[in-house]
Parts: C-alpha cells; structure tokens; sequence
C-alpha cells in the first residue's frame, strides 16, 4: 500500500530537484503512466508548462528528449522517417555505371544506411526508454492522428521498403494540446489525461523560486500576487508560466526588491506579460498602478 | 462485465512486475469489482469514453492504492477515466455522488453523446420540439395575421394551388411562416436537409478542382529514375491538400423566431450530415451546443436534450452573452481557417448592443465569414431597426433573408467561394 504514496512522492521529489514544481495530481499522472504505460495526454491553456512537464520527465529518468512539434500538414515521412534522396541519387549513378541491374541498386538504396530518422522513428529505435514528446497534436490533420493511433499502440512501424521495424524501448510519451481541434475519442481513449491549469498563488511562488533562487521571498510573493491579479482582468491573452518568469527575471535585472518601490518601472516591464496591443491599451497605468498597491 | 476479469499483467518492465504483482495477489473481492463496473457505466452514463483497456486497468490502480486513500483514488481515476477538459471537471461531482452519494440531486446527465447514427430525430415537430410552429403559445409567434380558423381554409387553397411540377418551386418561395400543415413542413424540411447536402457536395467538387501542388514527391521520382540510372524524367508531384470548409451554425431558438425554427434545424440536421466539421449551436439566454444531440439516435433522448433549453424561455434573447460563451468555450475548437460562421437570428437583442458588438468583433477576428440570416429581411418594408442588429451589422459579411427555401439556397454560391 506504501509503495504507491512512496513512489508518487518520490516522483514530486525527483521533479523538484530538476526545478519543475507539480502538485499532487499530475505527480500522480506520471506514476500512472509508468505504471500502465500509456501516453499521457496534458491539455490546458497555452503557456501553463505542459511542454515543460516533458522537458522535466527526461531530466528525471536521465532519458533523452525527443520532440515532434506538430502543425498542420504534418505527415509520416516529417514524423516517422525520410530517405536520403541526394545521396540515393549519387547511389544510383555508382551502381548504373558498374553495370548492376535495377533489382540489385533498388535493394542497395533502400537501406538502412539510406534511411534518415526523423523523431518517431528515432524514439522506437532508442537504446534507452527515451521521453518522447509531441507537442500540439491539436496542430496536426486528422490523417496524422489516425496514424499515430497505430504507432502509439503497437510501437512498431512498417516501412515499405525495409519492412517492419519494432521498438528497442517503449519511450514515456506525453502529448500536448491547446484545444485548437478536437481530438478524436480515439486517440482520447489511448491515453491518460491530465488538465494543466493556471498554477495557484503558491504554487507560483515555488515555481519563481525554484527558477530564480536568488529572488527574495517577499517579491516572489508579490509577483504571483500580481500575476494572479492580471489574469483575473479581462484579456486577450493570459499571462502564463513563462511570462511569469520572464518578468521576475526583468525585475530581478533592474534589482528591485519591492514592486511598489517603481510602479511605473514596473508598469514598463508588462511587455513580458501583455502579448496584444489591445491588452497593453486595457492595463493602463492607473489600473497597474491600483492592482500593485493592493499587492504590495 | 470487461471489469471482472483478471488485471493484465504488465511485460517486461521490472519496476511495473512488482504493481502488477501486487495487483494479481491482491484479491478484490466481487462486491467491489461489481461496484467499481456500476462506476464505470455512470461514468459512461455521463458521456465518458471508456473501453475495455480503461476498465481492466481500474483494477491495477486500485490494487497498490490505501483504500482509505480517497483522494489518490480520485485523482487516478480520474487521470484514467477522463479524456477531455468536460469529463475532467465533471468527474468530481460524479465521483463524490457515486461513492459518497453527495449532491446527487444536482445532477444531471451532462451531455456530451458519441456521435451514432445520423438519423432524422424530429419526426413530429409540432409535436416535440418546444419551439416548433403550432406548440409554441400563440403570443410567442409573430404575428402572421391568421387565426385558427383560417388555417383549415388556407391549408384547401394551398392545396388546390400547388400541384404537379411547379409544387415544390411554390414550396420554396412560401415563408417559413406560413408552412402550416403538416405534410408541406415536411417536405420544407426534406428541402432543407436536401439543400445542405447539396452545398456540400458542390463545394467538395471545387476542392477537387483546385490547383496542384508544387512539390516533389522525392520517394515516387527516386522509384522511377532507377530503371534510368537515376535521372529523375518522371516527375511526381504532391498534390496540395486542400482544407475542409467547415461550418458553424448559432440557432437563435428564441420565442420570436419559433415559426422558423424547425426548419432551421432540419437544415442544421442536414448540414451535420453533409459536412465533414461542422458543428451546431443553439442560443436564446444562453448557449447550448446540440452538436452532438441533433445526431442522436434515440429521437425521445434528442428532444429531452433540447427541453434544456426551454429552462431559458421568456428572459428574452441574449445575444450577445451568448456569443461570449460561443467565443469563449467553442470557439478555440470549432473554428479554424477555413470556417464560415452562420448566425440565424432576427436580431432582437434584449442584451446590451455593447456587448454583442464586443463579440462579434472577437468572433470576426477568428473566423473566414460570418453570415447572418434573418427571417425578417425576406419581409416586406423591413428595415434592421433593431439595436442589437444594428451592431453586429458592422461586422457581418453576409447579411441574407432566410424566411424560404429559396433564400437558403441563394447563400451556396456564396459559400462556394469561401
């Protein structure tokens, strides 16, 4: 009974150390997915951390990372594996002039020596589990999805020319989505599911702290006071994690220690957090201003 | 029951031998497995995608779990059972009435149906639906100066006007509202359904149509060339792939547009079935997405589905609130670049004409079009007069009568060039 709260713990443990802060329920996430082996599929807003839940899980099993960022006409060969079509060419040339017959330069070119990975077929064909991530399904047509079903599932490819590749290790996948497209219930199903959510004031805190150890307790504290302010107001554009940390750092830069020491330093500063004109015209000075005195 | 059967062991991995291990060993008694399969059909009850994988694996988590540990149960579960943000948040509620029997008056069966068979649902409208023409109360109508006595009368000299070839011509020129026996209402709705395909089908065509694309398919060119030592004569090229239009439907299912509303949904229903994306909506105080419900099988559970929102009824129509909901929990998923958003409302506003202009400036930031039908342009001497119409006029592509048949189909040629 103690080896699941033990081995949870454990995983929040091993993720802080590598300066990712989880809460309880995605640290059990991650256990599930060691234990069942499944992909784990993270939706949430943009700039929540999901890509960086990936980047932290690699450094936690020492696995390397592997990304496949998805966008729209995506398909095997950008995914999965590419011939080296110039060198196939030069081939052809070599083994024309010494006579060989076509049976015989078609077998040649298309092996292995020929065949370049791309990050599917890289993360079967790792010597160790490797984390493999793939960033923004959402991104991705129908079509790719459908064929990722079948890699995801069986861990295997078949290449029409080489025949069926099966996996050296099964890597940890963790899928990302925006909720730009519905992912179909297929894909849903295969995998276990985790919403990332905007990380509460404390949470927050940990997060600056843990990136930036130099920060002083009580500004980190106002930061996420503030942070969690802005978002509260109606934008375009929510701030995220790492306009969070983009902009402890700038204020870390200018070495200010208290925000309402500067607050039109500080009202100069929401570049890093306001990425539309619209929201930069709606948080003016005076609401800035008003939002940093209830903070400070 | 799939949840009955012994948990699979995991291969190969060491680490996972010992959970599994533990979970074989680890005998859960009947009862439980019984009340963990109860647990799983409410939560499908409730519109969870769970398969067989899902259950037996219920098992394997719950073995190394404390059992007095509810909350690492409910957060496995859930990381296990949900698969998407709806089931995510929903999964609490049910789990906590399920187990603990909290809050389970509040209830309901949150709707989110897979998509089965696309069959016509709305058979008897008059009948079923709250705001088809003939259930409605007589004030909700417009007023179409006719009275009940009238109507025998009218339905005979319809009848004796239309016959032969040019009946249904005649049929697509008779506003919505004074479609009044049953029989033409169906065949109006058969016309509908029927136009919506026909859109499609012509818009595909033109998708075929379209310019090819430039690139090399290198694998094909190499394939060839080798029988010519390798210089690429044969070229093939890639062809572009063309992107699906896609469509969105906002039904204004208010009291004022309830003689036109059963068409409307025949003709939603259609396009659901004629377009590859196309998603459906339908709003007075607020939004409801029918997408799923308008392809429900069962047509009894169809209409319970639309009877939420009658809850809205009389509180007049908001649309503008109900665009921010459509802008601010659909959109993201329903619009991509090629998506034409269609609005099918008269316009009256009992919100702030602020607030819809608002909107429906976000909204035209997202999508290709937006167009908007309104019954009342196909009447005579009128004029968008109305608040609310008056702001959103400025950013509507496309503002169309829709009070016939003919009017809807005037819109295809519009549609095809988007």
């Amino acid at each position: 009974m103690t080896t699941m709260s033990l081995a949870r713990s454990e995983i929040s443990e091993r993720l802080a150390t590598v300066g990712y802060v989880a809460d309880r329920d995605l640290a059990t996430a991650l256990w599930l997915m060691d234990m069942l082996r499944r992909p784990l599929l993270l939706e949430g807003e943009a700039g929540v951390g999901k890509t960086e839940v990936a980047k932290a899980l690699a450094k936690v099993h020492a696995a390397p990372l592997i990304r496949l960022q998805c966008y729209e006409g995506l398909d095997q060969n950008a995914a999965l594996y590419e011939w080296n079509y110039q060198r196939q060419l030069l081939a052809i040339k070599l083994h024309d002039s010494h006579g060989e017959t076509t049976e015989a330069i078609e077998a040649q070119i298309f092996s292995e020596a020929y065949l370049l990975e791309r990050p599917l077929l890289a993360a079967i064909r790792s010597p160790t589990a490797s984390v493999l991530l793939i960033d923004e399904i959402d991104r991705a047509d129908d079509e790719f999805e459908a064929f990722l079903l079948e890699v995801l599932s069986d861990y295997q490819v078949t290449i029409p020319e080489l025949g069926t590749i099966a996996a050296r290790s099964i890597p940890r996948v963790v899928l990302t989505s925006n909720g730009t497209r519905e992912i179909s219930d297929a894909l849903r199903r295969r995998c276990l599911y985790h919403y990332v959510d905007f990380p509460d004031q404390d949470r927050e805190v940990a997060i600056i702290r843990a990136r930036y150890p130099e920060i002083e307790v009580a500004l980190a504290l106002q930061v996420a006071r503030l942070i969690q302010a802005i978002r509260r107001e109606d934008l375009r554009k929510v701030p995220g994690v790492a306009e969070t940390l983009d902009f402890a750092a700038a204020l870390l830069g200018l070495g200010q220690s208290d925000l309402a020491q500067d607050p039109e330093a500080v009202h100069d500063l929401l570049t890093t957090l306001l990425k539309t004109h619209e929201d930069q015209a709606r948080l003016t000075r005076e609401i800035v201003e008003r939002l940093i005195a209830k903070v400070a | 029951m799939a949840v009955k059967k012994t948990p699979k062991i995991g291969a190969s991995h060491a680490a996972h031998e010992e959970v599994a291990g533990a979970a074989t060993s680890f005998n859960i008694g009947a009862p439980v497995r019984l009340r963990f399969a109860a647990f799983v059909r409410s939560l499908r009850a409730n519109g969870f995608a769970i398969g067989l994988a899902e259950s037996h694996d219920v098992l394997r988590v719950f073995c190394p779990i404390d059992p007095a540990d509810r909350n690492a149960l409910r957060t496995s579960l859930r990381c296990l059972f949900a698969s998407r943000q709806a089931d995510w948040e929903n999964f609490d509620a049910i789990f906590n009435a399920f187990w603990f029997g909290h809050g389970t008056k509040g209830m309901t069966r949150f709707e989110d149906r897979r998509r089965t068979a696309p069959e016509a649902q709305f058979d008897t409208p008059t009948n079923d639906f709250p705001h088809a023409p003939g259930n409605g109360d007589a004030k909700d109508k417009p007023d179409d100066g006719r009275d009940p006595a009238d109507q025998h009368a009218s339905k005979e000299r319809k009848d004796a006007r239309w016959g032969g070839a040019t009946m249904q011509d005649s049929l697509k020129q008779t506003d919505f509202r004074h479609i009044l026996n049953q029989e033409e209402l169906q065949r109006a709705y058969a016309l509908a359904q029927r136009l919506a395909t026909k859109m499609r089908t012509r818009l595909t065509r033109r998708d075929k149509l379209a310019q090819r694309g430039r690139h090399l398919d290198f694998r094909r060119v190499i394939h060839k060339s080798i029988a010519r030592g390798g210089t690429p004569i044969e070229l093939v090229f890639r062809r572009r792939k063309t992107k699906p239009l896609r469509l969105v439907i906002l039904l204004d299912a208010s009291g004022s547009m309830s003689a036109y509303t059963a068409v409307f949904v025949r003709f939603m229903h259609g396009a659901l079935d004629a377009f590859k994306y196309a998603s459906t909506f339908l709003f007075h105080t607020h939004l409801v997405d029918v997408t799923r419900a308008m392809t429900e099988k069962d047509p009894q559970r169809a209409i319970d589905r639309f009877s939420l929102l009658s809850q809205g009824v009389g509180g007049g129509t908001k649309i503008g609130e109900s665009l921010a909901i459509f802008n601010a929990r659909h959109a993201a998923r329903t619009i991509r670049s090629r998506t034409a958003v269609m609005i099918i409302s008269d316009g009256f506003d009992t919100g702030e004409p602020d607030i819809l202009a608002k909107e429906m400036a976000a909204l035209r930031r997202r999508c290709r079009r937006i167009i908007w039908l309104n019954p009342m342009l196909g009447w005579k001497d009128y004029a968008p007069e109305a608040a609310g119409m008056k702001a959103a006029l400025p950013f509507i592509d496309l503002f169309a009568p829709a009070h016939n048949l003919e009017s809807l189909e005037a819109l295809e040629p519009y549609l095809a060039r988007l």
